[in-house]
């Protein structure tokens, strides 16, 4: 009976503690139901309505009776039509559309003639879990569209896929990119928060306070370390990926190097910020677990960006590492420069203004 | 006045969300001296010596440490005193000289290493010099606290409760290092809770609420409190405990060890209380001094009831 009221006493306590801590216990109502919103109606592991361009060589009843097809199956989204040639090449490399069907000249003739004509679907293949359900139904919707048309005869045209970039449809390839940026997110927040909420938490910070130093020379001072933790970092998930996946490196190392060292000051400004609200080690970790959560989810890391609902697709552009991560894998899968990742860096820019002017007045009202 | 002040802050005046921490208070300190700054927990001793070097913005009053602005000038005096924090504020994870050689470095001191050498060996920290300051003692601990707060050669310490929890041999042996600095003409602010630190001091304040309450030379403190004090000694003493409690004439009453010292205002209401006990068998009454920490007792207890 004792060890029973003893048992409540030390459950009481803990409940009490539990419920003052009003961040953890914020972290413990709000992880779950987080997660149950992103995954039961943000993620879509099945991806439909994916972008699609259509490069229109004929225009006649038998391509429009595709087009349609394509649309009603749901995994097509016909967001509009792209000339040939570079258009082609530049609106897949820019990300704008993961399918281009290319309807070729003269489709209807030599289809009316039984020549059996090709219809070719560019895929954008970087993302092997994003594009393989569209480019395998894609077969079975262009027959089934021009049945009514021809009658059930000997297939009528021949389709080719196409894969870009990864023809192979590897998923390290687009999986090791897109750790990069999540690595990094968990990393540098990680670090920063707690090295700054360390000082704080110990006590030290009074006496770091009390000589001449300035605010900024302890924020750079303790900073920098973490910089360079970043890019050992960068530099080990490199080589692994390609020494250990093969990953390529086609793109322009110097738009790969903007977008990193971007990337890792968002964290660190992301990582300061949570230092000025965190009491305490364990709250900065919590609170970049928060962030981290959704950072893996919403990002295009794990499921397909393009296939998420569209107030999802909002939250993500929200996330630095949805913009890293396109970035990253345009560079080092698709061969983009600097200009082609431009729609990528500049929201990291704005991100990193907003998050680094909160941080900086919320750290002003702390010092006194 | 000959010299300038060390330290001369007037109607210093701190809140926090909304509660007065610290009131109005004044202070001057001649360079050279040892002051004591003593009162409950939480009447605001921290937060005062927070604002007088530069670490805390009093929301009114001002005023000069080492002549300079506390207000306007917190870098060039956090560069020439030295603040030993309540809490132990130096780094668990690096060793003794490792922390000293940061603080010398963060002060930007030429020759970080000569004077952390010569640091080392003033405060017989050499044999410890590698081990983590996480592992020291109280003692050791509060030992090197003060070398780092001392590195820069501070003309004013401003040292906040610097024996807490420690041994009375290593408190002794911290007053030795404190009255050597201030021979060497350092001025020193410290803040304690015990009275036998507290006479040693050249001056004391006491402060309650966030007010002072009173400013003198321990030695004049019970004379200006106007408190007369009487003890007993002997068997049974917790009858005679209960009866005079409530007592006409008994202001105060606490134990001394094996004794009762029963102190009033009134010094002929006083001797009424006690007179029956005069007489009485295996009980010897004395009149004593009013003891510094009978003072302080009284004045908390008057604070209380002027400031709740
Ligand atoms: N940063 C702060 N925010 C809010 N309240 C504070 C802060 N610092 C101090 N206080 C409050 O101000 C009051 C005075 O605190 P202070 O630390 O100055 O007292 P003290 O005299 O040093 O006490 P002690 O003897 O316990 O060290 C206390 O009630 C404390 O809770
Ligand atoms: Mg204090």
């Amino acid at each position: 009976m004792k060890g029973l009221s003893r048992i409540l006493a030390i459950l009481g306590k803990e409940f009490i503690q539990m419920l003052r801590d009003r961040l953890t216990f914020g972290m413990m109502v709000g992880i779950p139901v987080m997660q149950l919103l992103l995954f039961g109606y943000a993620i879509n592991t099945d991806p439909r309505h994916l972008p699609t361009l259509v490069e229109m060589g004929d225009n006649g009843p038998a391509s429009r009776a595709i087009l349609q097809a394509m649309e009603t199956s749901d995994y097509f989204d016909l967001i509009g039509t792209v000339a040939s040639g570079a258009a082609v090449e530049n609106a897949m490399r820019d990300g704008e559309a993961v399918f281009i069907v290319t309807i070729p000249p003269g489709f209807e003739r030599a289809l009316a003639r039984g020549e059996r004509p090709q219809i070719l679907l560019d895929v954008d293949a970087t993302d092997p879990v994003a594009a393989g359900a569209g480019s395998s139904a894609f077969p079975t919707i262009v027959q089934q569209a021009l049945a009514p048309l021809l009658g059930e005869m000997a297939p009528p045209v021949e389709t080719i896929i196409h894969r870009r970039y990864n023809p192979a449809g590897r998923t390290a390839l687009n999986i090791v990119p897109g750790l990069l940026g999540i690595i990094l997110t968990m990393t540098m927040a990680m670090m920063t928060s707690m090295a700054l909420t360390r000082e704080a938490e110990r006590g030290t910070l009074e006496a770091l306070l009390s000589t001449p130093t300035r605010p900024h020379e302890v924020m750079i001072g303790k900073i920098t370390p973490y910089v360079v933790a970043g890019f050992i970092q960068v530099a080990i998930m490199l080589a692994g990926a390609r020494f250990l996946f093969s990953v390529p490196f086609l793109g322009s190392p110097p738009a790969f190097l903007i977008a990193v060292s971007l990337f890792i000051l968002v964290n660190l400004a992301l990582g300061f910020l949570f230092s000025t609200v965190a009491r305490s080690q364990m709250q900065a970790m919590q609170l970049t677990f928060f962030a981290f959560l959704p950072s893996i989810l919403l990002s295009g890391f794990m499921f397909p960006f393009a296939a998420m609902p569209h107030w999802a697709q909002m939250i993500g552009q929200a996330i630095p590492a949805t913009h890293f991560i396109r970035a990253v894998r345009a560079i080092m899968l698709k061969g983009a420069g600097l200009d082609h990742v431009w729609p990528q860096i500049w929201p990291l820019m704005i991100i990193f203004a907003v998050i680094a002017t909160v941080a900086m007045l919320r750290y002003r009202q702390t010092l006194d | 006045m000959s010299e300038a002040l060390a330290i001369d802050v007037s109607g210093l005046s701190k809140s926090f969300g909304g509660t007065k921490v610290v009131d109005g208070f004044d202070m001057q300190v001649p360079p050279g001296k040892i002051y004591g700054f003593l009162g409950p927990n939480g009447s605001g001793k921290t937060t005062t010596i927070r604002m007088m070097c530069g670490l805390l913005r009093p929301d009114e009053g001002g005023g000069t440490a080492l002549g300079l602005d506390i207000l306007r000038q917190s870098r060039e005096i956090k560069a020439r005193v030295g603040y030993m924090t309540q809490r132990f504020s130096l780094y668990g994870d690096l060793t003794v000289r490792e922390n000293l050689t940061f603080m010398a470095r963060l002060h930007a001191l030429p020759k970080v290493r000569d004077v952390v050498e010569q640091a080392l060996e003033t405060y017989d920290l050499a044999p410890r010099a590698k081990q983590l300051a996480a592992n020291l003692s109280g003692g050791w601990k509060q030992r090197l606290a003060l070398a780092a707060a001392s590195l820069h050669e501070p003309g004013l310490l401003l040292l906040d409760e610097p024996t807490a929890g420690v041994d009375p041999k290593a408190r002794r042996d911290f007053w030795d290092r404190i009255r050597r600095l201030a021979r060497q003409g350092v001025t020193v602010l410290v803040s304690t809770h015990y009275m036998d630190e507290a006479v040693q001091c050249d001056n004391i304040t006491f402060i309650a609420y966030g007010r002072k309450l009173i400013d003198a030379p321990a030695s004049e403190i019970p004379d200006r409190i106007g408190l007369k004090t009487i003890r007993i000694e002997g068997q049974g003493l917790q009858p005679v405990y209960d009866a005079l409690e409530h007592a006409e004439g008994v202001d105060q009453i606490a134990r001394f060890g094996a004794a009762l010292h029963v102190s009033g205002r009134d010094e002929s209401a006083l001797d009424a209380a006690i007179a029956c006990y005069r007489d009485q068998d295996g009980l010897t009454v004395t009149t004593a001094k009013t003891g510094l920490e009978e003072a302080f007792i009284w004045l908390m207890t008057g604070a209380e009831d002027n400031f709740r």
